[in-house]
């Protein structure tokens, strides 16, 4: 599956994965999948559930070696540079640390050697705050908050880490619609503002009013831009199979 | 009882029991938070009977200084723990069962057949409960003390946002760059320094209580990592000072007494924190 694109006439790459072939030990999720992200797309990860779309995420972070293939981030992006908002585990759900702290976490990337934070990462991790609505929030903790609120907190971590490229993991799991649509607020403000997304997402209609770009994975394979999604085949079938869901 | 005190004071193993006993209740509480926060609290309970076990073989070798033994065995048992646990075919708590109660089992088989002691009995309790051996620590085994426990403060400090970090999301951690298996690693071998030093304190079997209970009860009313650290090694502290304080006037145990005091803190921290609780729900 090779989706390079050849347009050249493009905003620079960031991310470009060649081959990739993910899976376990005795399951292959995905073969030979190719495609490039470029500076200030929204890119949405869509499939059924276990097509392998954490997989890839991690993949794409390096948490996780490919079987196959490569990633590579282009244009003088550091991996220390990339902002990343998982599913929420467990630990978190009941963990005591104020919102301060946690945002702060985020600038741990860029503290070097040095053990303790300095007056610049504070002052990043409270612009992150602000631009997210949680500065009134900071002394609070973290276990404390609604399931919206913590993912906003989360997402200041993120935003604490990059100012380019942000991988977010589902980021409306387990939201009531108000909250949802308030992070989708929050995501497309960051996009506008030219920092890259790539998200995965359950959320097909979303997925098609807000993404530039698809990139379905699992039986049905797409990567292009949204207009090309829609022209396709697959999407044609998707669409119409969520129709007749809804009907 | 100030008359009583001052008198004991004066015998130079009371002085010592004091300062060596405030110190590992410090370092025990400090990584407690991360370990109960982990859900590692299995793996100090694991480790301390490993070091069970080494003791027992330290004592059938008849070595003069036990902790040279007891120390790279445990840490090595840390890491080749937190390595299964990660990613082989016996899953993490299967593994640490498997060592702690393996080191048990054969640490106590060679305690009898080997043992030149006439006490046997008494020795095993003593390890197990630690029932005397602070207040027998010698000069040396007090400064190999000192050292250590301010070496894992050290360490503590100096890294104390990265295993913030790598406690509330390793994946997050991982991602922007941070090495977490070797923070994980280093936590590992941290811990298994502070059991080594805790057996002094309250002997194997209660190594984990030391570990847990201050961390558990600084969460019931704290909410702030650093205010729940600085909660849990303050409380520990002062806990383990009154139980070696009241085991010395006393007489009891001093393990045991440390940690029924841990236990009473828990207790009032519990109803602490649901007072707390009761009154926010009522201002809201």
């Amino acid at each position: 599956m090779n989706f390079l694109d050849n347009e050249t006439n493009r905003k620079p790459a960031q991310l470009v994965c060649e081959g990739l072939s993910l899976g376990y030990e005795n399951t292959l999720l995905l073969r030979d999948l190719s495609f490039t992200v470029r500076e200030g797309d929204y890119l949405c990860i869509v499939g059924e559930n276990g097509s392998g779309k954490s997989t890839l995420m991690r993949t794409l972070l390096h948490l996780q070696p490919p079987l196959a293939g490569r990633v590579t981030l282009e244009g003088g992006l550091k991996p220390n540079e990339i902002g990343y908002l998982p599913q929420q585990t467990d630990i978190q759900r009941d963990f005591p640390a104020s919102v301060r702290e946690i945002v702060l976490s985020g600038c741990q990337a860029r503290l070097g050697r040095r053990p303790f934070y300095g007056q610049e990462e504070k002052k990043l991790a409270a612009e992150s705050m602000d631009k997210l609505g949680v500065a009134p929030l900071a002394q609070c903790c973290y276990r404390e908050l609604s399931g919206g609120q913590q993912q906003r907190v989360l997402l200041a971590r993120a935003l604490c880490a990059t100012r380019k490229l942000l991988l977010l993991d589902e980021p409306v799991s387990g939201l009531d619609p108000k909250a949802a649509a308030e992070m989708y607020e929050l995501i497309e403000g960051l996009n506008r503002e030219g920092i890259t997304i790539i998200m995965i997402s359950h959320d097909m209609h979303y997925a098609l009013r807000r993404a530039s770009h698809i990139l379905q994975i699992g039986r049905d394979w797409f990567y292009g831009s949204k207009a090309d999604y829609l022209r396709s085949p697959v999407g044609r079938h998707y669409l119409r199979a969520g129709k007749e869901a809804e009907r | 009882m100030t008359a009583q005190l001052a008198l004991y004071w004066q015998y130079p193993f009371v002085r010592y029991a004091l300062i060596v006993g405030v110190l590992i209740s410090l370092c025990s509480s400090l990584l407690g938070v991360t370990l109960v926060l982990k859900r590692f609290s299995f793996l100090g309970d694991g480790l301390s009977h490993v070091a069970f076990g080494a003791i027992a073989v330290a004592a059938v070798l008849n070595l003069s200084d036990q902790m040279l033994l007891v120390l790279p065995v445990t840490v090595l048992c840390a890491v080749l723990l937190l390595r299964t646990g990660q990613n082989g075919r016996i899953k993490g708590d299967a593994a640490v069962a498997m060592f702690s109660v393996g080191a048990l089992a054969i640490g106590y088989l060679l305690m009898n057949l080997f043992s030149t002691s006439t006490n046997l009995s008494g020795d095993v309790c003593s390890t197990l409960f630690g029932s005397t051996s602070i207040l027998t620590l010698t000069k040396t085994e007090l400064w190999l003390c000192v050292a250590l426990s301010l070496a894992v403060l050290a360490v503590f400090v100096l890294y104390y946002n990265r295993i913030f970090a790598v406690t509330f999301d390793e994946s997050f951690a991982r991602a922007t760059g941070l090495p977490a298996a070797r923070y994980q690693m280093l936590i590992a071998v941290v811990i298994a320094v502070i059991i080594v030093l805790a057996m002094n304190l309250v002997g194997s079997l209660l190594i984990s209580a030391l570990v847990i209970f201050p961390a558990l009860s600084a969460m019931r009313v704290f909410k702030s990592f650093r205010a729940v650290t600085i909660c849990s090694a303050v409380l520990s502290v002062c806990c383990s000072t009154l139980g070696i304080l009241i085991s010395v006037l006393t007489g009891t145990p001093v393990g045991s007494t440390v940690v029924a005091v841990d236990i009473l803190a828990y207790a009032l921290f519990s109803l602490l924190g649901a007072l707390q609780r009761r009154g926010a729900a009522a201002k809201a």
